[in-house]
């Protein structure tokens, strides 16, 4: 267990990036993984086909929220289309350590939960409802 | 078995590794400690030679040809089953029917005891404790049947409530399903006791020994049960044996649980008759080669001693909970003093029972996290998840220091 491996995922934990909820979120979307009981939440607000805005909340193992949180600072101002682009390894390779397979899923939580987020928005139109059972 | 080590009535683990190839492995470029075995165990040389000998020199199908290898197989098969039986204390063999698992042995007593002799108004009665293999077969002879299901609480720290279990067993219990050893706490339950108990009421009494038979020694006419449940895979066996241990009268009086070949005595268009106990629950080819390699798993467990095994695991698990009891962010799980096997559950505070799985894995040691399949236990205790140690003759105090002091690590990077 490298100290140095884990410097990245730790500061992201201890200190979560673009925490918390959006007022005026265009698209809110949650998923979780019922195995562990990870689950992210993010909101997103967009202007011209642009991330404007987005908020991550959850809860969860420190690669699944760290993870989103790397997340939210990388696809804010990205196009939609360069948001569904983004593949599985593109995530991997951003925590600054090599991932075992079986945390996969914790990893990738937050991109699932955001192509999602975007794919309702898209079939919903300009004005989704919120999902149930927003976490606080 | 001249080749397993002993000194005197203790095992020495470090010569007993020898015995396992799997520990020849590095994990992560670290020396594996495997303390997962609440899971599944790891497999001796002797149970993987036996499987390879089976199919190399014997392998046919059992109970049909007249030739030479059906006739060692089927010898060999049943063979398996006496020394099953000789370890659990079933005086007469043909009480013992192989199945893949515990699960499928909880199964076979719902499906073939429950569904005849369940009626609404009658009741079964479960603990909180039960592994999911032990709730789900009844929670759906409860929707099939109408039957009621009971469930008897714990305390705070994983000890049965036994006055619980007094009030609602009743003339309506048909059956109490019991686990013996928690697999989340490491709880051992007092199943002669409540068997006793049961007994005054007329119920049958289960009892789910997969956290316990490989653990101790078992002995089914002492404990007084009707059905034992337990897995091959977790007491150094192949994955895929299992057994179940029935009363003969009552297996007699059963219904078979798969229906075909091997388990007829004879078929005509109209109807068929049963076979003889065991093979009425055997049908079909069973899984003769994973049979005789559990037959040499009971062997090696029975050349060390039950007894050897137990009190290894017990200074095991000492250390671990002396350890790990050091520390306040350690949230500890499980009865800290009577009866338990060698499972410790605990959560590292602030840090996901999977970041502290992987990072130990990082270190070669494989313990396991999540809901351990049991999450009505999880839930009544509020425990969302936690991270679970169990352990096993080839474990060391040396290995339990190695996890803890990884753990130390952990809480060091995490703050």
């Amino acid at each position: 267990m490298e100290a140095e491996h884990y410097e990245l995922i730790l500061d992201h934990f201890k200190n979560p990036r673009n925490y918390g909820t959006l007022e005026g979120a265009d698209v809110s979307y949650e998923e979780g993984v019922p195995s562990c009981g990870d689950l992210v939440r993010l909101d997103v607000k967009l202007e011209d086909g642009k991330i404007a805005a987005v908020k991550f909340s959850g809860k969860g193992c420190a690669i699944s929220q760290a993870s989103a949180s790397i997340l939210t600072e990388r696809v804010t101002g990205m196009d939609v289309s360069g948001i569904m682009d983004l593949k599985d390894s593109d995530v991997l390779e951003s925590l600054g350590l090599t991932v075992s397979p079986t945390r996969f899923k914790c990893a990738l939580l937050g991109l699932k939960v955001l192509k999602k987020a975007l794919v309702q928005n898209t079939r919903d139109g300009a004005a989704p409802a919120p999902p149930d059972g927003p976490s606080e | 078995m001249e080749s397993i080590p002993r000194i005197g009535k203790r095992l020495d683990p470090l010569k007993l590794r020898e015995d396992f190839p799997i520990f020849e492995r590095k994990i992560n470029g670290k020396p594996l400690a495997y303390l997962d075995n609440a899971a599944t165990t790891q497999k001796p040389r002797a149970v993987l030679d036996s499987l390879v000998d089976y199919y190399s020199a014997h392998n046919s199908n059992i109970h049909r040809g007249v030739h030479t290898l059906s006739y060692e197989a089927t010898l060999m098969y049943e063979a398996a089953h006496r020394k099953v039986a000789g370890f659990v204390g079933a005086t007469d063999w043909r009480t013992i029917v192989f199945t893949r698992n515990a699960t499928e042995s909880i199964n076979l007593v719902a499906y073939g005891w429950g569904l005849r002799n369940l009626a609404p108004g009658d009741e079964v009665l479960i603990t909180i404790m039960e592994h999911h293999s032990n709730f789900v077969p009844w929670q759906m002879l409860r929707e099939r049947l109408g039957i009621g299901l009971n469930v008897v609480g714990v305390d705070a720290r994983g000890v049965l409530d036994l006055g619980e279990f007094d009030r609602l067993l009743s003339e309506r219990t048909k059956l109490v399903s019991l686990v013996h050893a928690s697999n989340v706490l490491g709880t051992v339950n007092p199943v002669k006791e409540l068997t006793r108990k049961a007994k005054e009421f007329g119920a049958l009494v289960l009892i789910d020994a997969a956290q316990s038979a490989p653990h101790m020694r078992l002995d089914v006419e002492d404990i007084g049960c009707d059905f034992l449940a337990v897995s091959g895979h977790k007491m150094l066996a192949p994955t895929g044996t299992g057994f179940l241990y029935g009363r003969g009268e009552i297996l007699e009086r059963m219904d078979p649980f798969l229906y075909g070949g091997d388990m007829i005595e004879r078929v005509t268009p109209e109807r068929s008759t049963w076979n003889e106990l065991p093979w009425k629950f055997e049908a079909g080819t069973p899984d003769i080669g994973g049979g005789v390699a559990l037959g040499t798993a009971v062997d090696y467990l029975s050349g060390i001693g039950m007894d050897a095994v137990a009190a290894h695991e017990d200074k095991l698990l000492r250390r671990a909970l002396e350890r790990l009891s050091a520390h306040d962010w350690v949230e500890l799980y499980g009865p800290s003093e009577g009866d338990r096997v060698g499972v410790v559950s605990f959560n590292v505070k602030g840090v996901h029972p999977h970041d502290v799985a992987g990072m130990l894995d990082e270190e070669g040691i494989a313990i396991r996290s999540g809901h351990h399949c049991a999450q009505p236990l999880m839930d009544r205790l509020g425990m969302e998840h936690a991270a679970r140690m169990s352990f096993y003759l080839y474990n060391s105090e040396d290995e339990i220091d190695r996890a803890v002091d990884t753990l130390e690590n952990v809480k060091r990077l995490f703050g």
